[in-house]
């Protein structure tokens, strides 16, 4: 064994014990992955694999599942979260670091540090008193008043507005997820040289110039690791979603209708879950998410890995 | 120094440990009866010394635990069949009841001021009636100005003991609705929008115009939302409140034999509330010791705990059926 040095035994009991934590992690994980299995075996014997990915039903009463509406409604209010926070998240950390007087900075850089702080439940709570009820009076009758009333995005804006629905869970979700990005976009633009932003300057470029062809390209990884994050963070996210979501079954095609994540489905239905085939689907469920994760993450990484071969060439 | 370290790290260790080795039972379900069960364990602890721990995980979880005997005693808003009980040796009984009100949210339209029929309930539900001044509803409040805007439906998006009375109620009075939704703690719905546990419910209609819902009556009563009439099977309309759910529990039909499994829906009774349940205890039947302890303490609950069950809104048992409980664990050997 290579990583054990043979002489101190100090410091082999050292490398042990370093050992023996990080293994346990992939052991932890394998116990997760063949749990998951095990429990939905059932539901996957009865629904088998295509059939429940397809499947838009889920009828507890008639012990009916699939699972594509709940992993439409995860990727839905994913996606949206992140069209709505990466913009604002770059805007943010280019505003801290490159346009904001100093005494700005730091007072900024903790109020975002504060909002990952925040736990999620809050989020949850808040969204559903404070946020859903603005959501139905002013922003959603402005937007079917407005964008609502164009051609192709007439079916986005469909529906009353309720305020429990895709669009508000998506504005709950972008939240969350900016100070992630924000915070590690701030770090990455900050490893830019300022010997390159300074040369910049002095061949008379102006400051968007320099954001745009210095800072930018230099940082653009970094930009994308956080992005990353916060899509994985986005993907689990649970509870302040569950409170202004509505869990429907449905695939809904207007922002304004309610819809179900896979993991608002989980935290709704397992506590009451009574009869074993129903147990079985929503730890299918867990699976399927479990294993989209996975694959989101290893594909973000590969694409990391990739653009860091590319860019230290 | 690392010698003291340790020692006080001992020392920290041994007080985190109960010191007192008091007497417990353990129980876990069912959300609904939760804060009544903490509070009469905290009054019950003061006078007995005894302690009771309830984790509220919900009714499923409860009736698994139980199964598994991983608890001492499990909590579930809905009754099991005898059958089922035999099967896996556990003894049945409730301990208060919970009735569910129909709340709306219309301008204009007053705690109850409307009123509704299980027809015009049941089709509300399936979104075969679409708006308020649908001529159904006009014929049954003649004085009431409603309006032409479409109802929203709201219900509950988690699974809950609270959906499986109401969709028993719905199932029992509209064979249509029997049909194409049926019943359980969470259902495919037709229409609405569900909100996350009662109190989502209950803001859901407190900021929709023109919404009905269906909540806990606590919710109901200290959301002050407003309540519709219902009519129930004796063909009278009757609002929900202390008197007419009680009615429902004096003339649902307990049955002991049947270990109590009953669905307080549809009451005969002629001012009974048609829509409430009963809350239930599950004791495995192999652990006599524990039993006793469980049983003395829902029999001092019994005795002594109904003025906090009113308080905290839920409806206590009428005397009548407390005895039939008491006479019932005699029977099973454990009081």
């Amino acid at each position: 064994m290579a990583i054990i040095p043979k002489k101190n035994p100090l410091d082999m009991t050292f490398s042990l014990i370093t050992a023996i934590a990080s293994l346990s992690v992939i052991f932890i994980i394998i116990g997760i992955f063949w749990i998951l299995i095990k429990e939905s075996s059932l539901a996957m014997s009865k629904f088998g694999i295509i059939q429940f990915l397809t499947s838009t039903a889920w009828n507890p009463v008639l012990e009916m599942f699939g699972a594509a509406t709940n992993i439409y409604g995860t990727f839905v209010t994913t996606a949206l979260a992140l069209v709505f926070a990466v913009p604002t998240a770059v805007g943010i950390a280019i505003f801290v670091t490159e346009v904001a007087p100093n005494f700005l900075k730091g007072p900024i850089g903790i109020a975002i540090e504060l909002l990952a702080a925040i736990p999620s439940i809050i989020y949850g709570m808040w969204g559903l008193f404070t946020l859903a009820p603005i959501m139905s009076k002013y922003i959603e009758p402005a937007l079917q008043n407005s964008l609502g009333k164009l051609p192709v995005f007439e079916i986005l804006f469909r529906g009353t507005p309720l305020g429990i629905d895709i669009l508000t869970a998506s504005v709950i979700l972008s939240i969350m997820i900016i100070p992630f990005t924000a915070s590690i976009a701030r770090d990455s633009f900050n490893l830019t040289p300022s010997i390159v932003k300074e040369s910049a300057y002095a061949i008379g470029a102006t400051k968007w110039e320099v954001i745009k062809n210095v800072v930018l390209p230099y940082s653009k990884l970094g930009v994308f690791g956080g992005v990353v994050l916060s899509l994985g963070r986005a993907l689990g996210e649970t509870m302040a979603v569950a409170f202004v979501l509505g869990n429907s079954h449905k695939i809904a095609t207007s922002f304004f209708d309610a819809a179900a994540t896979i993991t608002v489905t989980l935290a709704n239905e397992f506590t009451e879950a009574d009869s074993d085939i129903y147990l079985s689907a929503l730890f299918y469920l867990a699976l399927v998410l479990f294993v989209l994760s996975f694959v989101i993450l290893a594909i973000a990484k590969l694409f990391l890995l990739r653009a860091e071969e590319k860019y230290s060439r | 120094m690392k010698r003291t370290l340790f020692l006080s790290l001992i020392a920290v260790l041994a007080f985190a440990t109960p010191v007192f080795a008091q007497e417990t039972v353990n129980g876990a379900g069912a959300t609904f009866p939760a804060p009544l069960y903490i509070a009469w364990a905290y009054e019950y602890n003061k006078v007995s010394g005894v302690k009771l721990n309830y984790q509220s995980v919900g009714s499923g979880a409860g009736q698994r635990q139980i199964v598994e005997r991983t608890i001492d005693f499990g909590a579930s808003d809905d009754p099991l069949p005898s059958e089922k009980l035999a099967k896996d040796n556990l003894i049945q009984f409730p301990t208060v009841i919970g009735g569910i009100t129909l709340v709306v949210n219309i301008p204009g339209v007053k705690s109850g001021e409307m009123k509704l029929d299980p027809t015009v309930l049941s089709k509300t539900f399936l979104g075969e009636i679409k708006t308020w001044d649908d001529a159904q509803i006009k014929k049954l409040n003649p004085g009431l100005n409603l309006p032409s805007t479409p109802i929203t439906v709201v219900h509950r998006s988690d699974g809950s003991g609270t959906t499986a009375i109401f969709t028993h109620y719905l199932a029992e009075v509209s064979p249509a609705w029997k049909t194409k939704v049926g019943e359980g703690k969470s259902v495919s719905w037709p229409i609405g929008i569900g909100g996350k546990g009662n109190e989502g419910v209950a803001n859901y209609v407190k900021m929709t115009p023109n919404s009905i819902g269906y909540v806990e009556f606590a919710y109901a009563k200290q959301n002050k939302l407003v309540y519709t009439k219902l009519r129930n099977k004796a063909g009278n309309f009757v609002e929900p409140n202390f008197e007419s759910f009680e009615n429902a529990a004096e003339t649902g039909n307990f049955y002991p034999k049947k270990d109590f499994h009953v669905w307080l829906t549809n009451s005969p009774g002629k001012t009974s509330w048609p829509i409430a349940g009963a809350t239930f205890i599950l004791l495995a039947k192999d652990k006599k010791d524990v039993n006793r302890k469980a049983v003395k303490f829902f029999n001092w609950a019994y005795t002594n705990g109904d003025t906090t069950a009113k308080n905290l809104v839920y409806i206590p048992l009428p005397k009548t059926l407390k005895d039939k409980v008491r006479a019932y664990w005699k029977s099973k050997g454990i009081q």
